[in-house]
């Protein structure tokens, strides 16, 4: 009866290190890993430090698409107060186009552009990431229905 | 008419479900055997009416009929005819009504096998009423499909091009037999508790066992398609993104694949008993929690059709009573249980509580990880999001632990297992790893630790697998579904190292006739011509790959335009080897006959869907073994030949 309870003992105490191992590590990989979500406006206010990985939400503004020789893309991003250069290296998704929303994660560089390591595809046309629609909402951009 | 039609057959639903609900539940007790006929043939009617709704729906979609709100939003009279189909679901109301229709297809099939006695069957049927009733309260109060449009619009809107698609016809269905079945062993379970007498209760994950297979055979099935999925239409070869949607169907297999061990360890040598009971009401809970997350608009994606509040509030609160209600029973009765069966430190039971540890440990990082920004963000902070390097540190190390310790447990007997006998068996699977592991050192760059270390793994599953299998030779078919399904694991395992480790990728803008090359391909490109598919316009790429001058196989990726969606849409072409996948996908216009292309080189991806499938395969022999042989009533099985068996 004893060693039953002596190994019932050892048993719960391997689990309970166990969990305490996992949530350890949960929290090392969250403090490490979590990216921001920034609007133009955030960017302006020198929210993000150069070479810090983070979403970068907006409107493509009107006329600011320049493609390169190669698959090189430079847009800017608007929330309608500030607007970010972006530097984007590949195929765009099908839905990118001028005057529409846009999420790229990416990261500052030295000269205060945005270069972009992905730039998401919204899947809709009637669609607006939610991050976005935030976004102009604080800058004040934003009409219901205007769509 | 049509649509009346479906809407009375719900209200018909509802109240089988609630008749089902009560008569099941009434039935569990000892006498009531006229309660337990009712509960049957009310868990038929629910099929019935449930499957009239949805053919209601199904007809709407098929002939067009824009006086029905749904139909006029989602579909389009262009559209071909698979689609209209696959449309019946490619939208919130009519994916829930597909939900339904698969919990009554369950309850159905709890009926009608009456595994594990009356009364079990009795009290699991009036659970899964009681779901079935919330969830049609649901569709009728907050998503209801068949809602009117007066007037009548001349055409619908169309379905997203993104879902006009072969792999997301099939995506949707396959995936909610896998969560919506994990709503029969949570059933189960909860019968086992509300049944009083401990021989009927114990007897539950026998009976629930070949369900619990029928929805992880499903789910892995699900996963794998919408992978596939992900990875040809979405134009940048992605596989898996940990996106919180494909987290949401992760979630729930994890949790499928521990209760399928450890409910074989509570039939075969009656362990965790307790245990099981709690991952049975878990997995059901995540598929609920995959549900509210999908179906709420809480995420961003292109399975958030529904941006209502008031229906994540409806799920939040279902899940609230469901989760809330089956712990407190498990609080309650679980005590009065008797304590599972003991066993050595070395035998079949430690090694499938590992496996359960593991699982759980790796189920809780996906689980953070897709939660703590929401949870954030409701709470007003700040908006953050958890990508794949997270997943990197935390979800990686703890499966791969658990992969090092796979090939042990069917090494091991029950009760009582001999460690230096499985490892003197498991000496070719190390010989196999390191082989393994020295190929791709030698042969193969660039060179890499974790995709060493993964072939490695990979060839210590196989060979084990293999072992296993010469091991069990002669025995019946389902005496390989663990080799098999452990062995799916390695080939999945070698897809993705060798798909992450050695993909190469061109970018670049080409004129007609000039050639391009990636990694050992070169291309030539023959310009672009416009086509007209049934429902949209396509520029349609040609490209040649060049075998030492000569021509050979084409590739013709599209871009596609649907005027009826106004939509734009990606069509990638992908020529495969069976070993490796050339995948091309066709980019913007850049003037004079320019365009844009993006080229990848993929070694090893098919093996990822294929394994997924060896996986499959692995959990249909086990079933079609179960499903054969007829359970001895109530009785428990001689250990004698359980072990055999195993």
């Amino acid at each position: 009866m004893n060693s039953k309870k002596k190994r019932r003992l050892a048993f719960v105490a391997a689990l309970l290190l166990a969990g305490a191992g996992v949530a350890g590590v949960i929290v090392y990989g969250l403090g490490q890993n979590t990216m921001y979500f920034r609007s133009p406006s955030d960017v302006a206010a020198k929210m993000v430090g150069e070479g810090v990985a983070f979403r970068l939400g907006g409107l493509v503004e009107q006329g600011s698409v320049q493609r390169g020789a190669g698959a090189e893309v430079r847009f800017r991003v608007t929330d309608g107060k500030s607007s970010v250069p972006a530097d984007f290296h590949g195929v765009l998704p099908a839905l990118f186009r001028e005057g529409q929303g846009v999420v790229a994660t990416g990261a500052m560089n030295a000269s205060g552009t945005f270069v972009a390591n992905e730039v998401l595809a919204k899947h809709d046309e009637k669609y607006m990431p939610p991050e976005v629609v935030d976004a102009l909402k604080r800058s004040g951009r934003w009409q219901e229905g205007a769509q | 008419m049509i649509g009346e039609l479906g809407q009375v057959a719900l209200c018909f639903a509802l109240a089988l479900s609630l008749v089902l609900a009560v008569s099941g539940l009434m039935g569990a007790g000892a006498p009531a055997s006229v309660a337990r006929r009712v509960a049957t043939s009310s868990a038929m009617g629910l099929l019935v009416f449930v499957a009239l709704a949805f053919g209601a729906l199904t007809y709407a979609f098929v002939t067009s009929d824009f006086s029905v709100a749904l139909v006029a939003n989602h579909s389009h009279t262009l559209k071909p005819l698979v689609y209209k189909i696959s449309g019946v679901w490619g939208n919130h109301e009519g994916s829930m009504l597909l939900w339904v229709l698969v919990l009554a297809l369950y309850a159905a099939m709890v009926a009608g096998l009456k595994r594990g006695g009356e009364r079990l069957t009795s009290a699991a049927l009036g659970v899964q009423g009681l779901v079935a009733a919330a969830f049609l309260l649901f569709i009728l109060f907050t998503s209801n499909p068949f809602m009117r449009l007066d007037p009548t619009p001349f055409e619908g809107a169309g379905l997203m091009p993104l879902l006009q698609d072969p792999g997301l016809a099939l995506h949707p269905p396959m995936l909610y037999i896998g969560y919506v079945g994990l709503s029969a062993s949570f059933s189960y379970a909860a019968a086992g508790l509300l049944v009083s007498e401990e021989a009927i209760a114990n007897n539950w994950a026998r009976a629930a066992r070949p369900l619990i297979l029928m929805a992880w055979i499903a789910l892995t099935c699900g996963i794998a398609l919408g992978s596939w999925w992900a990875y040809y239409v979405l134009g940048w070869g992605g596989f898996w993104a940990w996106d919180p949607v494909e987290n949401a169907s992760l979630m729930p297999w994890l949790i499928a694949t521990a209760l399928l061990h450890s409910a074989l360890a509570t039939e075969k040598s009656g362990a965790f008993r307790t245990w099981s009971l709690l991952l049975a009401i878990a997995g059901f809970s995540m598929s609920l929690i995959g549900t509210l997350l999908v179906r709420s608009g809480l995420i961003t994606s292109v399975h958030a059709f529904a941006n209502d509040p008031t229906r994540g509030l409806f799920i939040m609160v279902l899940i609230f009573f469901a989760v809330g209600g089956a712990l407190a029973l498990f609080a309650w009765r679980a005590p009065a249980l008797r304590v599972g069966a003991a066993f050595e430190p070395v035998s079949r039971e430690t090694t499938l509580l590992l496996n359960n540890v593991f699982l759980v440990a790796s189920c809780a990082c996906v689980f953070v990880g897709t939660l703590y920004p929401l949870v954030l963000d409701a709470l007003g902070g700040a908006k953050i999001s958890v990508g794949p390097p997270y997943y990197a540190l935390t979800f990686v190390p703890i499966f791969f632990a658990l992969m090092l310790l796979v090939p042990f447990g069917p090494q091991l007997l029950w009760k009582r297992g001999d460690l230096r006998a499985a490892w003197r068996a498991l000496y070719p699977a190390l010989g196999l790893a390191g082989i393994a592991a020295m190929v791709v050192l030698a042969l193969v760059s660039p060179r890499g630790i974790a995709a060493t270390c993964a072939f490695a793994v990979a060839g210590w599953l196989i060979g084990a697998s293999l072992i296993d299998i010469r091991r069990r030779r002669g025995a019946r078919a389902s005496a390989f579904a663990a080799a098999l399904a452990h062995a799916g694991l390695g080939i999945t395992l070698m897809g993705v190292a060798g798909t992450t480790a050695w993909r190469s990728e061109a970018l670049t803008v080409v004129a007609p006739g000039q050639t391009m090359t990636v990694g050992p391909y070169t291309l030539r490109f023959d310009g672009v011509t416009r086509e007209k598919g049934p429902n949209y316009i396509a520029d349609r790429g040609h490209f040649v790959i060049m075998d030492e001058g000569k021509p050979g196989a084409t590739l013709e990726p599209e871009h596609r335009f649907y005027p009826a969606e106004g939509q734009d849409m990606n069509d990638t072409a992908i020529h495969t080897t069976g070993l490796r996948d050339l995948y091309l996908a066709l980019g913007d216009d850049r003037d004079g006959g320019r365009f844009a292309v993006r080229a990848h080189v993929f070694p090893l991806a098919p093996l990822i869907w294929l394994g997924g499938l060896v996986m499959a395969l692995g959990g249909m022999l086990s079933l079609w073994g179960r499903l054969r042989v007829r359970e001895p009533e109530a009785t428990p099985a001689a250990p004698a030949m359980a072990q055999a068996a195993e």
